[in-house]
């Protein structure tokens, strides 16, 4: 598949600053945003796990910084133990480190406890491509999804990233914050309007909705929209970038006013954003659900992001023909 | 407290037992063998060491304290009630439907920290806290209650690394070393010796102490912590079921559930024994 981009009106210099301000991968946004809140605020803490790079980055304020080493265990509950005595930890780690080799501590210590910690994790879903399936992390929604208290992010690019380490910040309780490894199309050439537990409609339409998380399920949510566009299908496309606690305002309307939803998701089919729909439209009433997402398997193909999502069938051409299917268009 | 006086902690510790037991008669049963082998480390550690306030449990400069060892619940909530977090009469609600008083603590309790049970979890929140009170200027000092089973986890090793390396010299871990564990003792299982030495390998200050002898404990915790820029390990030697003869020093005194009868001949046995050592 080719590089996916979405069509814009490019005015030169508003467009380039934009595209250099947020030119790296959501990780090194959310570090950078993250640094500046820590100097204007002394409890901040950057926990660090040797995810590497974050050492450098604080090199300035070693008072707020923490390297636990490769402990993920330890890594949760120190923070848990900092968070209850007043400190504000953002802990790094990769996805799948913190969903299943800290998933306890995160369980008990973390979310039982309702303490703010912040979860900031990379190489969430697919996105350590050819690291392999010890380094995937399919399955962090849907158990994260089930963590009591616990709120769960995953931005769509790298200007969402970053709204969402600030908005992380100031919120009451834990949260988890899902970023990929390697820098992914922008979504946004503006700010958006980020707010946690409420979707962003990217586009709007009557026919079918697709209920998009995660960086290149939007994307390839929107591609999808506009080649159902060229048919006279009309799709509306939600970015669920807050997995819990899930819109379901947006869900249910989706429900009654279109006549499916297509989920899409760099995650298993069971446990995460299609799981979460289904639980809301079966409970509520509404429409067929059809969810796009990682077959209950293993990943052990050798491959990159993309290369891995395709092969999963997570792809533009695959989310039309669902979206054809619900639309009655399909020949 | 001021002037500690032995005799008002043996007192208290006494107390503690007698009450311990009296969860264990519940219908539940209780973890009596680790219970009563924390006894003492308990009631000195609250009698004498801890700066807690049972008026204020929030107070930011408090000492934190978790029980790591989590099923020697009966035994914290005793003290607990002791220093007035929790009132007395709470105590005959252990376990029972409704009660805060769980099997392993809950958080929701007075002078209860973080929940705690499954094993493993205590060295690492409480050297949290040991951090967050260095960094916020702070003059609290962390404790954690270990079991010697709990050793095994491998996540405490993680914990004893990272608390030597970031010098948390107010963090001081004790370990309640009765040698016993649910299916035998702590060598068969899974050895632990030489325990002091392995601690010493993580870069550790150790104290070895008698974990009944309240001077003893006294002595060792007041001179805490270590100046060495190290955390410290209190390896407290106990007897599992230590105070009542038919429990002490047995696999079975893991978990009980003490018959009436059994309940009266256990208190009987505490009294003769306190009288025998007095």
């Amino acid at each position: 598949m080719t590089e996916l981009t979405i069509a814009q009106e490019a005015t030169a210099d508003e467009e380039l600053a934009w595209e250099e301000r947020y030119a790296g991968p959501s990780r090194d946004i959310c570090r950078r945003a993250l640094l500046d809140l820590a100097r204007t605020d002394p409890r901040i803490m950057c926990v660090d796990s040797d995810v590497g790079g974050l050492e450098n980055l604080f090199a300035d304020l070693p008072e707020q910084y923490v390297n636990v080493g490769i402990a993920e265990a330890n890594l949760m509950g120190m923070a848990a133990g900092m968070a209850a005595a007043g400190l504000v930890p953002f802990v790094h780690t990769l996805s799948g480190f913190a969903a299943t080799r800290a998933c306890e501590q995160v369980k008990v210590d973390v979310a039982g406890n309702n303490l703010p910690v912040r979860i900031v994790v990379s190489h969430g879903g697919l996105s350590a491509g050819h690291y392999g399936p010890t380094h995937h992390a399919a399955d962090d929604l849907g158990i994260m999804r089930l963590m009591p208290n616990l709120t769960v992010l995953v931005p769509a690019d790298a200007v969402e990233a970053e709204q969402a380490l600030l908005a992380s910040a100031g919120h009451p309780g834990p949260v988890f914050l899902r970023l990929g490894r390697s820098r992914t199309p922008l979504v946004h050439r503006q700010p958006c309007d980020f707010r946690i537990g409420r979707a962003l409609t990217l586009a709007d339409g009557d026919d079918v909705t697709l209920v998009a998380t995660g960086p290149y399920p939007v994307l390839m949510a929107l591609r999808a929209a506009e080649a159902l566009a060229a048919e006279g299908i009309s799709a509306r496309v939600l970015n669920m970038h807050t997995i819990k606690p899930l819109d379901e305002e947006a869900v249910l309307r989706a429900a009654a006013e279109t006549r499916g939803i297509v989920t899409v998701e760099d995650h298993l089919v069971v446990g995460g954003l299609g799981g979460a729909v289904c639980e809301v439209v079966a409970a509520r009433g509404g429409c067929p659900v059809r969810r796009i997402g990682v077959p209950d398997r293993f990943t052990d193909r050798v491959g990159g992001e993309l290369d891995l999502l395709e092969h999963a069938g997570v792809t533009p051409e695959r989310i039309a023909d669902e979206a054809r299917l619900l639309a009655g268009t399909a020949s | 407290m001021t002037g500690t006086d032995i005799g008002v902690l043996a007192e208290r510790a006494h107390r503690v037992r007698e009450r311990v037991l009296e969860m264990g008669a519940g219908e539940n049963g209780a973890h009596l063998g680790g219970s009563l082998s924390a006894a003492d480390l308990l009631t000195v550690l609250y009698g004498a060491v801890l700066r807690v306030r049972p008026d204020r449990p929030d107070w930011p400069d408090r000492d934190w304290f978790v029980l790591s060892k989590g099923h020697a619940s009966a035994a914290l909530y005793a003290v607990l009630a002791e220093h007035g977090f929790i009132p007395s009469e709470e105590c005959a609600d252990y376990a029972k439907p409704g009660s805060r008083l769980a099997g392993h603590p809950l958080r929701r309790v007075e002078g209860v920290e973080f929940p705690t049970g499954s094993l493993g979890h205590g060295l690492s929140l409480a050297a949290g806290a040991a951090l967050a009170a260095r960094r916020l200027g702070r003059p609290s000092r962390a404790f954690a209650l270990l079991g010697d089973g709990e050793l095994q986890e491998g996540s405490v090793w993680e914990a004893a690394m990272g608390a030597a390396h970031h010098g948390l010299d107010n963090l001081v871990a004790v370990v309640d070393r009765n040698g016993w564990q649910i299916s035998g003792t702590t060598e068969e299982c899974l050895s632990l010796e030489p325990l002091a030495d392995r601690w010493r390998a993580f870069g550790w200050a150790v104290r070895e102490v008698d974990g009944h002898d309240l001077s003893a404990l006294l002595a060792t915790f007041t001179a805490l912590p270590d100046t060495g820029g190290r955390p410290t390990v209190v390896l407290a030697r106990t007897v599992k079921g230590r105070g009542v003869p038919m429990l002490e020093d047995r696999k079975k005194s893991h978990y009980v559930q003490l018959t009436p009868k059994l309940h009266v001949r256990a208190l009987a046995g505490l009294r003769n024994r306190r009288e025998r050592d007095q």
